[in-house]
């Protein structure tokens, strides 16, 4: 501990932050792809190790703090938001990072997830999102597809699933995004995005369960298929995709549609450019609705606009009311109006 | 002997019950009453009493709200049993607090409001003030409350429902001169309150508040007079306080004495809002408050607030105990400080929101899965809820522990007078903390308190992981089957372990006899009272009084071996008396109440004298 100054100068790497446990995800699991994107990220933010702090609900993907060697806490199913929401309100310098799942955050804490969105706590949520519960064994998820037969569907799914994404719109998250496991390169940039917003972070990774749902999202990242599926987002760029980036999103009247540069006298003036941190809520809302298989599947940063933040806002009142009344007193406080001695 | 000169006869102490419909302002007037009696010098306990709804329909019994004062020139231990005065200010307030006034009392009734409607909300077929018995019984005060209240205001520019509403001020003014009680604390309290935004809403009230006195004063409405000397108390500074006030404050003090941050974190409920009310206005001593999405997200933040280094709290009332029981469970796993204040009321279920009871002790010791107790602290008067407040944080902060405070819906909102303690001079409380440079084993425990110490984030070098896995001394996670048990064990032994932090348990009485009364919480009042009344007829009877309930005390076991009987007064079917006799091997008798309300005295004496 007497060489805290060495250490401290000492650039982070990626080793730092892989901890000595055994990590028991399955073999092929994407988590490995997004544990490994993470320790990747981290040395580069800037923030003292020390400083970050993961917290998980219970699930697969929960068990993401053990194999960080960082300050964590595996909570209890559903309520991971609410344990980073009293660490990062109890110490703002902290960099928290939440980890869930699709039946972590959006079935049992749906609830907490809605606030601690619309509240805006400079907090970094990663949904890993495999539309399945696998810790469980392969029931269906809140994500899981109409028809989806498991143990607990037997006959099929007739659950209408939530979108991930339109449900952090809807609690008005100032930054929603989405990643897959599969592009290392694109992960790093999207928590990179993360961690730089200001306000909670709503990642979306798509995220393959070998066992109990594997492929899921085969045909969206395929191989064979991406460079069609996949649309990917960049601020002030139009809406391209396609091997040749000859394929384009253009609004008609309130709907999107694909269409092509070249053909029907398209041109790239009438793709729709993209626009995150637009405080028109229909922007993001338009790219949610793009949904596999009419559509490609848009990847990177939906929305990210800035707004109060609740633990700054929480600081605030704190210093406002001390400017205004000076340090609490209790002795006063107590002896203060409607007090009476006794000789 | 002429009016001027009514009958002024000195009391030791006087239970006074005001009663009305809920929107005829019973609980300010039992509140001014209070305060007067307070500055008077008086010492007091308070009982207010009023329905789940906000606006029950008016006149009809379900919307009766009462407000009961004792207060005397001695040691006042509880509201007190049947009132000895009682003012109702319609037929359904009659209706349903008559059969509890005293022989002979003072009944004072607002005439105005007995007419044929509201007789018929009440149940009453004929005027029950029509019936000469009623004056046979008691001392009859017949006033037409609204009507003087009407006269007294014919000059203010108040539209005439908004004078009416001034009648509570009126009657309160008439007990003022009944019980000789100062008229200068009610007058500055709506000079404050009013006084500013609404002046002629101020000055109606003072009027109406004075044209009571006077009434009195100058008409023989009422025979006689009663003075109720300043209680010989102890020198110092005093306030009133309520219990969940206290236990504010109390929580304050702790986290100062520890050095912490306070972050408290809370859903409201009936009766535990005002803790989170309360610490939400003293923002100005650097607490940070979080009014939660649910029970549940309150305790998820008040750990995570206590992971981080601060010291997190929690306040609710049963139903919220059950929604918190898993993170109860996971606080307690992983060893980190906590207070979950259950201010108790009748349930079960919904059961009666504003009604006190002592129904979750067993909620308490038992409510989580898994075998894994959590220390139970009780407040057994409402003043007492600040050094309640205070134990239970040293438990939290020293043993790194979750601590149950049970409150009680009765302490919560009854008031006493309080002498102020010093502040600066109360025991520092030392968190368990691993000093920075020290190697750290998360799960290391100190080989005498059995207590891990903790390290925050922030802290280089010292980066650790837990969660509600089982783990071992490492804190890695651990499956193996002997590790589970050793740690299961030396959890159980830590609470185990904070009773040697106790002092001698209090005996109220001699140290054996006859007869211990054992209670816990916030039947103390009424226990000592009743014990000590027997005492004084003679009888070997004492009484102990819990405060720590798990760990239950070392001497316990030997304070309950010098009784011959031992009685086990509860607000509830019998959940002290169970966790006794199954720690014990005692044969207890059990004393049971379930009825929203607290002990009288007189309950507990009929019991004590049917076990000696």
């Amino acid at each position: 501990m007497s060489q805290e100054p060495a250490v401290a100068s000492a650039p982070l790497t990626k080793k730092d932050f892989v901890t000595q446990n055994d990590v028991r995800w399955c073999p092929g699991c994407g988590d490995y792809a997004i544990l490994n994107s993470i320790q990747k990220t981290f040395p580069e933010l800037g923030v003292p190790k020390e400083n970050f702090v993961v917290i998980s609900g219970i699930g697969c993907s929960s068990r993401f703090p053990y194999y960080m060697e960082t300050f964590g806490f595996h909570t209890i199913h559903g309520r991971a938001p609410t344990v980073a929401t009293g660490v990062k309100v109890a110490n703002p310098n902290l960099s928290v990072w939440m980890v869930t799942g699709d039946g972590d955050a959006l079935s049992i804490g749906g609830n907490h997830l809605l606030h601690i969105l619309r509240r805006n706590l400079d907090i970094n949520i990663l949904l890993f999102n495999n539309r399945v519960y696998g810790l469980t064994k392969g029931q269906y998820s809140p994500t899981s597809s109409v028809g989806m037969k498991t143990k607990t569907t037997p006959m099929g799914s007739f659950d209408h699933p939530v979108n991930p994404i339109q449900f952090a719109l809807g609690a008005e998250a100032t930054f929603v995004a989405r990643t897959v496991d599969t592009d290392p390169k694109h992960m790093v940039e999207t928590f990179q995005a993360a961690h730089a917003h200001k306000g909670t972070s709503f990642v979306e990774i798509f995220q393959n369960c070998v066992i109990f749902n594997k492929d899921v999202w085969e045909d969206i990242y395929g191989r064979g298929v991406k460079d069609d599926q996949i649309l990917y987002l960049e601020e002030g760029k139009p809406l391209l995709f396609g091997k040749e980036k000859n394929r384009g999103i253009r609004l008609n009247g309130l709907d999107p549609e694909v269409v092509t540069i070249g053909e029907n006298g398209i041109t790239e003036n009438d793709i729709l450019v993209h626009n995150p941190s637009s405080l028109n809520p229909l922007q993001a809302a338009l790219l949610s609705q793009l949904l596999h298989p009419e559509f490609p599947t848009p990847l990177g940063v939906l929305k990210s606009i800035q707004r109060d933040v609740y633990e700054d806002c929480m600081d605030g009142q704190v210093k406002a009311a001390k400017d205004a009344k000076g340090q609490g007193d209790l002795q006063a406080t107590l002896a203060g109006a409607g007090s009476w001695v006794v000789e | 002997m002429s009016a001027s000169a009514k009958n002024l006869i000195e009391i030791e102490s006087v239970v006074v019950r005001f009663a009305g419909d809920s929107g005829d302002g019973m609980q300010i007037v039992g509140e001014q009453f209070t305060d007067s009696s307070a500055f008077a010098g008086n010492d007091l306990a308070t009982l207010p009493d009023f329905p789940a709804e906000i606006r029950a329909p008016a006149g009809t019994l379900p919307g009766v709200s009462g407000f009961q004062i004792q207060f005397g020139s001695r040691r006042v231990h509880t509201p007190g049993d049947c009132p000895d005065a009682l003012v109702a200010m319609n037929p359904a307030a009659l209706k349903v607090n008559l059969p509890e006034l005293a022989d002979g009392g003072l009944l004072v009734v607002n005439t105005e409001a007995f007419k044929t409607a509201n007789l018929a909300k009440a149940g009453y077929l004929e005027n029950p003030l029509d019936d000469p018995a009623l004056a046979e019984k008691y001392t009859l005060v017949k006033i037409n409350i609204t009507d003087l209240t009407k006269e007294a205001l014919a000059d203010s520019p108040l539209k005439p429902t908004e004078k009416t509403r001034c009648k509570n001020f009126l009657a309160l003014g008439f007990t003022y001169w009944v019980y000789d009680r100062p008229l200068e604390p009610t007058i500055n309290f709506l000079e404050t309150k009013w006084g500013k935004r609404l002046p002629e809403v101020a000055q109606a009230n003072i009027k109406a508040l004075r044209a009571g006195y006077y009434l009195g004063e100058t008409t023989e409405l009422a025979q006689n007079r009663y003075q109720i000397a300043r209680a010989g108390t102890r020198p110092g500074t005093y306030r009133k306080i309520n219990g969940n006030d206290a236990l504010v404050y109390g929580l304050v003090s702790g986290a100062q004495s520890a050095g912490k941050e306070l972050l408290f974190s809370g859903y409201p409920i009936t009766p535990a809002s005002s803790i989170l009310e309360g610490l939400a206005a003293l923002k100005h001593f650097g607490i940070k408050t979080v009014q939660a999405e649910d029970e549940i997200a309150a305790i998820g933040v008040a750990l995570g607030a206590s992971f981080a280094g601060s010291i997190g709290v929690t306040a609710t009332s049963g139903p919220g105990m059950c929604l918190k029981a898993e993170f109860i469970g996971l606080t307690a796993m992983t060893e980190l400080p906590m207070i979950i204040v259950d201010v108790q009321r009748g349930g079960p279920s919904t059961g009666l929101p504003t009604k006190t009871e002592q129904g979750d002790l067993l909620l308490s010791y038992f409510g989580k899965h898994g075998e894994l107790p959590c220390p139970i602290v009780a407040s057994t008067s409402p003043s007492d809820c600040f050094f309640a407040a205070r134990e239970a944080m040293r438990i939290a902060l020293e043993y790194n522990c979750p601590v149950i405070l049970l409150s009680e819906l009765y302490l919560a909102i009854g008031s006493e007078p309080w002498r102020i303690p010093n502040i600066a001079s109360l025991p520092a409380i030392q968190p368990n903390i691993i000093e920075q440079g020290d190697e750290y084993v998360p799960y290391k425990r100190d080989p005498k308190t059995l207590a891990r110490k903790l390290a925050y984030p922030g802290m280089p070098g010292y980066e650790h992981r837990i969660g509600g896995l089982e783990k071992d001394e490492t804190g890695g996670v651990s499956y193996d089957p002997l590790n589970h048990e050793k740690m299961t064990r030396l959890r159980i032994e830590k609470v185990q372990a904070i009773a040697n932090s106790l002092p001698p348990t209090y005996i109220n009485g001699d140290k054996s006899g006859k007869l211990l009364v054992l209670g816990w919480g916030g039947t103390e009042g009424a226990i000592t009272s009743a014990v000590n009344r027997t005492r004084d007829e003679g009888f070997a009877v004492s009484s102990v009084v819990l405060r720590h309930l798990n760990p239950l005390p070392n001497d316990l076991k030997g304070i309950l071996d010098g009784f011959d009987k031992i009685l086990i007064p509860e607000l509830n079917h019998g959940q002290l008396r169970f966790l006794i006799q199954s720690k014990y091997l005692r044969e207890t008798i059990p004393y049971n109440k379930i009825q929203g309300r607290p002990f009288t005295v007189n309950e507990l004496l009929q019991a004590i004298q049917d076990n000696i």
